[in-house]
Formats: structure tokens, C-alpha cells, sequence
């Protein structure tokens, strides 16, 4: 048994014109169980940073309670918010300390930059950071997510249609993978609002 | 008084805190995961005035290709560039932990650092770990004692060589650099068996693909070529794309207008002591 299929995941986010979109299935498995049909995985670490994390769920958790506390405490050192590629390095460096002994996680992490210039990168369960500039996924549905993406992604696409896309490719994807789906969860985030959707998917 | 054990940020260094549950689960028939490896062809070579160092842009998660556009050639010094192979993660903190310590060393003396000086950090780190941290590298640099290129092996064995490959397609490049490889080279002639060399490692080596990455390193500085050669286009791409006439069935929206920020500039005031 493969200990990343436990719980189930699919998760991907993909670059706009300034803007992003971070998208994940909504279900909860122990195994071919399904124990919850509205599970969060993309935390909100600042305004302008998301992130989410997909694998072992147990190991989520605890990886979000230990970023949140470290961005917490560069808030109050900085007074200011981190960016996110510095808030990538960290994750990066929180990963390969654990580097024989891993937290069995895949993040995702999407966040606008300067001058509002989206940023997404993922990284394995060791911390070898991936910088994209279209489109990054993680989860089970990892290898369907990649070849929806690859065929449905556009360069410069405003928040609707960002939003119709990663919507289009999460729910293809998860369709083909039993261990995720029962809906979706995108974020699509622009320099002036969060939009924040739940779409209605397959139930089985 | 109670025994309180206070949480504090490790100093630095691997914490293995996470490793009896792991073996636990492993006891139970839990497989671990696969980690990302660079798959890849690397090479370097000397020429008459440096050296050329040029890899592939492939990232491998098991047989997916996750990253086709990754950078394999790290930055140590500004005169001293590294490639990697093997895994991902290892080889990007490797270069990462060595390139800071180099830094200090040169504030420390206020010299331009030298490739030894980067092999030693490098091979004394992966021989303590005994291999476990996986990285197969190809150092090359020029400084003031001249152009040096060696190989450093993940269970922390060196070698000095003029003409190097490492990494899943090594095989093919080496074919290539014996037949071809020849004293003197001129920067054209050498890049151009550098991009040779990576090419037959990208086209007959599975795990190694895309573009060819190549950086040159003379006694005047350093010219890093990200994607000298794109030999793998993508040429099939719909130029309509996609379109979605029916939209996405949604249940619930929820928009949250960010703040503008306001930035209070204070009158100057000095802090009162």
C-alpha cells in the first residue's frame, strides 16, 4: 500500500494574467473509504499567498500548523508579510531537514509577487522545490492533472477563464481517480479580490 | 520544578524526530514514496581558456516527467558553477548549503574562492552522510591556480578529469567526448561538443530530455546559456486552444475584496531612548 494513496488528494494551481487559481478535490478516504466529502486542503497564509498541501492528510496538518507558526513569527520580526518565494524556500528548507525521515506531503504554493506577478511552485516530499510558469499539480490524480493541464492550459488568461480552465481540468482529472474527488475548491485570486468557488462534481 | 521541554527552532542540520513512525509504517507493509530525481545526462569539459559545463532539463518523478524545464547547473561562486544529478532535493541543498559556506569563506578572506575549496566542502558533507544524500556532481570552475572540472560521487569519492559526464545518460555523452574530445579546444568547438554530448544523452537516455543547458567559464567570468538548444519543440499546440461553452456547474461563491494597504509614513521622528 502505497502510504501517498491513503487519504487521496488532487491538487493544482496555474498561472493567469496577474492572477492565479489553486484548485483541490474536497474528499476524505482512509483507503477506499470515504469518511468526509468537504475536506480543506488550500490554506490561506496571507492575502496574497496560498497554499496546499496533498498526500497523508495527518502529516498536512501538522506541516500547515508548523508554517503558519514560522510565518506568524516573520510577521512579527518583519512587520510585513512574506513573499512568496521566500515563503517557498521555507516549506523547501521545513521538508529537507526531514530528509530521512519525511513527512509523507506534496505542497503546492501559489502566491502573487512583486508587482503582482503570480508565482506557483511545487515541491516532493523532500523539498526539490519545481518553479513553473504555467501550471504546477500534486496528488493521486497527479498524472491525469498534468495531461489536462498540458492540453487545456493557454498563456495569459484572465480570472474567468483561468477559472473555467482549472475547473474543467480538475474535474476531468478527478474523475479518473477514485481516491479523489466529490467536488471542488478553487481559489482564483487577483491584486483586488479573492474568489473562492465550489464546484459540483462527480459523488462517487 | 517540572521538566518542560520548550520547542525551539533546530540549529541547523537533519532532524530525524519523524523516523520510528516511518519505520513503523514501513513494518506494515506501507511502501515510501518515490522522491524526484534529476534522471539526466550532465557534462564538463576543459578548453583553452576554462571550462564548459552543460546538462539536460528533464525533472523525473518515476516514469512522469514533472519538470520539463528544470535547472540543473547551480550556482556556487561567481567563478565555480555545479551540476547535479541524482536526487532532486539533494542536490539543490547541497549546492545551496556549499555555495553559502563558500561565501563566507570569501568574506572570511577576502580572496575568490577556488574549486578544491568547493570539492573539499562538497565530498567531506556527502562522506559523513555514507551516500544516503544522493547527489552525483560535476564541479567546474576557473581561479587563480587555473580551470579545474571534477566528479564527486554521492558516497563522497572525487575525481579530476578533463572531460566528465555523470548521471543516467552518462554513457551516451562519454561515447561521444572519447571519440571527439581533443586538447585545446576553442569556446565554439567546446560548446559544441558539450551540446553533442548532451544531446545523445537526451535522445537515446530515458531519463533525460528537453533542452540543453550550457555555461562557460573563462578567467573573465562566466556566460550561463539556459536553453542553448531546444531540440524537443512543442509542436502540436492548438492554436484555438480550448474553449467551454458549458460552464462549470458551481454551488457556492465567496468573494473577499482585499484591502489596499495603507502605508502611514511617520514624520521622521527619532526614537526616544
Amino acid at each position: 500500500m502505497q502510504i501517498f494513496e491513503y487519504n487521496g488528494s488532487a491538487l493544482v494551481a496555474m498561472v493567469g494574467k496577474n492572477c492565479f487559481a489553486i484548485a483541490s478535490d474536497r474528499r476524505l478516504g482512509v483507503q477506499l473509504q470515504t469518511i468526509a466529502t468537504d475536506f480543506q486542503r488550500i490554506s490561506k497564509i496571507h492575502d496574497r499567498l496560498f497554499f496546499g498541501l496533498s498526500g497523508l492528510a495527518t502529516d498536512a496538518q501538522t506541516l500547515y500548523q508548523r508554517l503558519v507558526f514560522r510565518h506568524k513569527l516573520y510577521q512579527l520580526r518583519e512587520e510585513r508579510d512574506m513573499k512568496p518565494e521566500t515563503f517557498a524556500n521555507l516549506v523547501s528548507a521545513i521538508l529537507y531537514e526531514k530528509r530521512f525521515g519525511p513527512y509523507f506531503c506534496q505542497p503546492v504554493i501559489a502566491g502573487l509577487g512583486d508587482e503582482d506577478k503570480p508565482f506557483i511552485c511545487t515541491m516532493d516530499s523532500i523539498g526539490a522545490k519545481e518553479l513553473a510558469k504555467d501550471f504546477v499539480v500534486a496528488g493521486t490524480a497527479s498524472e491525469s492533472l498534468y495531461g489536462a493541464c498540458e492540453s487545456m492550459f493557454k498563456e495569459d488568461m484572465e480570472p474567468e477563464e483561468l477559472f473555467e480552465t482549472v475547473s474543467q481540468a480538475l474535474l476531468s482529472s478527478v474523475d479518473r481517480d477514485c481516491l479523489s474527488g466529490w467536488g471542488g475548491h478553487v481559489y482564483v485570486v487577483t491584486p483586488t479580490e479573492v474568489k473562492e468557488r465550489i464546484l459540483k462534481g462527480r459523488m462517487d | 520544578m517540572s521538566n518542560s521541554v520548550i520547542e525551539v527552532p533546530p540549529k541547523g542540520g537533519f532532524s530525524f524526530d519523524l523516523c520510528k513512525r516511518n519505520e513503523m509504517l514501513a513494518k506494515k507493509g506501507v511502501n515510501p514514496p518515490s522522491f524526484r530525481k534529476t534522471g539526466t545526462t550532465i557534462v564538463g569539459l576543459v578548453f583553452q581558456d576554462g571550462v564548459i559545463l552543460g546538462a539536460d532539463t528533464r525533472a523525473t518523478e518515476g516514469p512522469i516527467v514533472c519538470d520539463k524545464n528544470c535547472e540543473k547547473i547551480h550556482y556556487m561562486a561567481p567563478n565555480i558553477y555545479c551540476c547535479g544529478a541524482g536526487t532532486a532535493a539533494d542536490t539543490e541543498a547541497v549546492t545551496d548549503m556549499v555555495s553559502s559556506q563558500l561565501q563566507l569563506h570569501r568574506y572570511h578572506t577576502g580572496r575568490e574562492s577556488r574549486v578544491v575549496t568547493a570539492l573539499t566542502l562538497l565530498k567531506r558533507h556527502l562522506f559523513n552522510y555514507q551516500g544516503y544524500v544522493s547527489a552525483a556532481l560535476v564541479l567546474g570552475g576557473v581561479d587563480v591556480t587555473g580551470p579545474h572540472l571534477h566528479t564527486i560521487y554521492p558516497h563522497g569519492s572525487t575525481d579530476t578529469l578533463p572531460f566528465a559526464t555523470m548521471g543516467s545518460g552518462s554513457l551516451a555523452a562519454m561515447a561521444v567526448f572519447e571519440s571527439k574530445y581533443k586538447e585545446g579546444l576553442t569556446r565554439n568547438e567546446g560548446i559544441e561538443l558539450v551540446t553533442e554530448a548532451i544531446c545523445s544523452g537526451i535522445f537515446n537516455d530515458l531519463g533525460s530530455g528537453s533542452n540543453v543547458d550550457v555555461c562557460v567559464i573563462t578567467k573573465g567570468g562566466k556566460e550561463y546559456l539556459r536553453n542553448h538548444l531546444q531540440p524537443n519543440p512543442r509542436t502540436y499546440t492548438n492554436s484555438k486552444g480550448y474553449s467551454f461553452p458549458k460552464k462549470t456547474e458551481v454551488l457556492l461563491t465567496k468573494i473577499i475584496p482585499l484591502k489596499e494597504k495603507v502605508e502611514i509614513i511617520e514624520g521622521g521622528d527619532a526614537m526616544e531612548e
